[in-house]
């Protein structure tokens, strides 16, 4: 018993000794500034910053330790620098009001940027007007969540990405919001991450730009109204599940843009008024499961380069054209689909329709051809043109058709 | 000219097909409307009756009335009128008698189930249509003495506007793939007024599809209330040349 009450008393005294210090920054304290105290800290430290506005020019945390805002300090970059530069690994920042970086078309200056660290959280900040947001760069294992980052591009040179990944490993990005910026998400080598419910919306270019990054997963977000929607490029082993695109305009915009993708998975995600649902070149082994595609220009347009691509179970419900393509080969299979515009009939009662539907139209494929076109549509001739190529099929892409297409669509 | 007018008018409405038409119309618009899940649906179903089945009834019905009312024309060309006044009376009793079974016809069912920018619009097109292809009637029924040779003028002029311009539209964009088109376009769908009339109520419809270089186009010029006017003007513009011309052809004519 007596030996286990010194045991006790001597991790009390032990505790006591390596408690973690709390340095409180404010006015009315001894340290005024986050710098001083970043400096005077050790490791595992808390630095807790009181209201106010903090002008320091470029902090640079170089120890572990923990920096957190009361009621949002506002930190101050005067358009002139970047803000924090993070250089040890486990550092939080938590609620900051951070605002104004500089801009600069030669250095990627951001408003936290994280030098091949790990475990860095970012977590509860605002972002007000910054060239980049977040930058990671050859990062490992970092969390940023619930940050809202707000800026007001206006040409894609003068604006950065709101979270720019580089290089980086298991990453996860949660429940952030972004507009503004020119890419709302950006990732460029970067594996084995997550991002999960975010927002992106209204930014100039796209909402998650995404290349050489495989075996991610971006899982119930929402993009929404940005210039050209999400692009996700020369990667293999995407996860792309429960996203909603949304309102992507204009002539190079689409719901998702796939170029050189392959091994992925598109799965339960809804399409809704865009240009173009999903756009796929050079895409092989991507599976379109579960996906609701709604009064979009094009639900799919897939270029003859893509290959042995399943797009299955999916309800297409108000598109203007259901499937768009530029070649007569088509090697991707399209079976148990339900089109909306499906005109045969079932006479067994199986829900299984008992000819084949053929996605792609003739007018469309006119269309594909000579844009011009586009103002015959819904004229009584292309409609004309239209059944009778449904009865004789001699222009679209004799394999490209549904040969179990589903009479009531499924419930999603 | 007044009573002239007043006599064609209540013979017209009077007249056993302009009533079956109307309640056709009525019937038509309130099934489509009703069997469409969506409001918007419904209005595109029947945005092609706009455009085909009325111009097609509109022209059909007023050559045979014109060709059926000869004698009664040649009994008041006898009377000191003007013959002037005596086409332009048929005309306006022809187009309202006309337009208003199209009122009630779509009109109420529009404005009921649809009461928005494209329904009005949808409106103002089917009204300056069939307006348009009375007076196309009375150009093809001025023309040939020959009551068979005039319905198939105007029954051919009616296929023309609906279905071969396009077709050589879709010839020409092939044949001069290589050149910058859009422009051409525009002044191309001038020349229609069912083209016109299409694309009117797509551009407030239909957004998504439109939205190619061509659709921005037509967006720029027609999409706005500049554009809006200029359509209104052209379309106008046909209902005047159109009569305008067949008055000088029936003014001229030996009866």
């Amino acid at each position: 018993m007596k030996k286990l009450i010194y045991i006790f008393a001597g991790l009390m005294m032990t505790g006591f000794t390596s408690f973690a210090r709390i340095i409180k920054v404010g006015k009315q304290q001894q340290v005024r500034s986050i710098s001083q105290a970043i400096s005077l800290a050790s490791a595992g430290d808390t630095i807790w910053v009181e209201n106010g506005t903090y002008r320091e020019k470029n902090m640079v945390i170089n120890k572990p330790v923990v920096l957190l805002g009361i009621n949002y300090p506002v930190l101050d970059g005067e358009h002139q620098y970047e803000i924090i530069s993070v250089k040890a690994n486990n550092v939080t920042i938590k609620g900051f009001r951070i605002e104004n970086t500089g801009v600069s078309s030669l250095e990627d200056i951001a408003a936290i940027k994280i030098y091949s660290c790990s475990n860095v959280t970012v977590s509860g900040n605002i972002f007000k007007d910054t060239f980049f947001g977040i930058y990671s760069q050859s990062s490992v294992n970092c969390l940023f969540e619930n940050n809202k980052l707000t800026a007001s591009a206006k040409t894609e040179q003068a604006s950065g990405n709101g979270i720019h990944c580089w290089k980086s490993d298991s990453l996860r990005i949660i429940g952030n919001t972004i507009t503004g910026h020119r890419d709302g998400i950006y990732f460029e080598f970067v594996t084995n991450s997550v991002i999960w419910r975010n927002d992106s919306h209204n930014n100039m270019r796209y909402g998650l730009h995404f290349m050489f990054s495989n075996n991610d997963a971006y899982i119930s977000n929402i993009f929404r109204n940005n210039g050209a929607g999400v692009s996700v490029m020369f990667t293999h082993g995407v996860k792309m599940f429960n996203n909603y695109f949304e309102e992507n305009w204009g002539d190079a915009s689409y719901g998702i843009f796939l170029k050189e993708i392959s091994d992925s998975y598109i799965i339960g995600n809804k399409f809704l008024r865009n240009t173009s649902g999903i756009f796929m070149e050079g895409a092989s082994r991507v599976r379109v499961e579960k996906n609701e595609f709604k009064d979009n220009g094009w639900a799919m347009k897939i270029q003859a380069s893509s290959t042995d691509n399943v797009i299955t179970r999916n309800n297409f419900l108000g598109n203007t054209f259901d499937v768009g393509t530029n070649g007569t080969l088509v090697m991707n299979s399209f079976d148990h689909n339900y089109w909306d515009k499906y005109e045969g009939y079932d006479l067994n009662r199986d829900n299984t329709g008992d000819i084949p539907y053929r996605p792609v139209s003739l007018y469309s494929m006119i269309v594909e051809k000579n844009p011009s076109a586009m103002m015959l549509y819904r004229s009584f001739m292309t409609s004309l043109l239209d059944k009778s190529e449904k009865i004789l099929p001699t222009l679209t892409p004799e394999n490209l058709k549904d040969n179990y297409p589903l009479m009531k669509p499924l419930a999603l | 000219m007044k009573k002239i007018t007043k006599y064609v008018l209540t013979d017209i409405l009077r007249n056993k097909i302009i009533i079956g038409y109307t309640i056709f119309l009525l019937l038509i618009s309130l099934s489509l409307f009703n069997l469409e899940d969506s409001a918007s649906k419904g209005l595109l179903s029947l945005l092609n009756i706009v455009l085909i089945i009325i111009p097609l009834v509109c022209v059909i019905f007023s050559t045979i009335y014109i060709y059926n009312s000869a004698e009664f024309i040649e009994l008041l060309v006898s009377q000191p009128l003007k013959r002037k006044q005596l086409w332009l009376s048929l005309f306006t009793g022809l187009a309202g008698s006309l337009a208003f079974s199209f009122l009630i016809g779509i009109g109420i069912p529009v404005l009921l189930y649809a009461a928005t920018a494209t329904g009005y619009i949808m409106i103002a097109m089917g009204l300056l249509l069939t307006v348009i292809f009375v007076a196309i009637a009375m150009f093809a029924a001025v023309i040939a003495r020959d009551k068979a040779k005039g319905i198939g003028l105007s029954i051919f002029l009616w296929l023309y506007f609906s279905l071969l311009f396009d077709g050589l539209i879709l010839f020409v964009l092939f044949q001069f793939q290589d050149y910058p088109l859009e422009k051409f376009m525009v002044v191309a769908s001038a020349l229609n007024p069912i083209d016109l009339s299409r694309i009117m109520v797509l551009l407030k419809m239909d957004t998504s599809a439109l939205m190619g270089y061509t659709g921005a186009v037509f967006r720029d010029f027609f999409g706005t209330n500049t554009g809006f006017i200029i359509a209104i003007a052209i379309l106008l513009g046909w209902i005047v040349v159109v009569f305008w011309w067949s008055l000088r052809k029936f003014i001229r004519k030996d009866l």
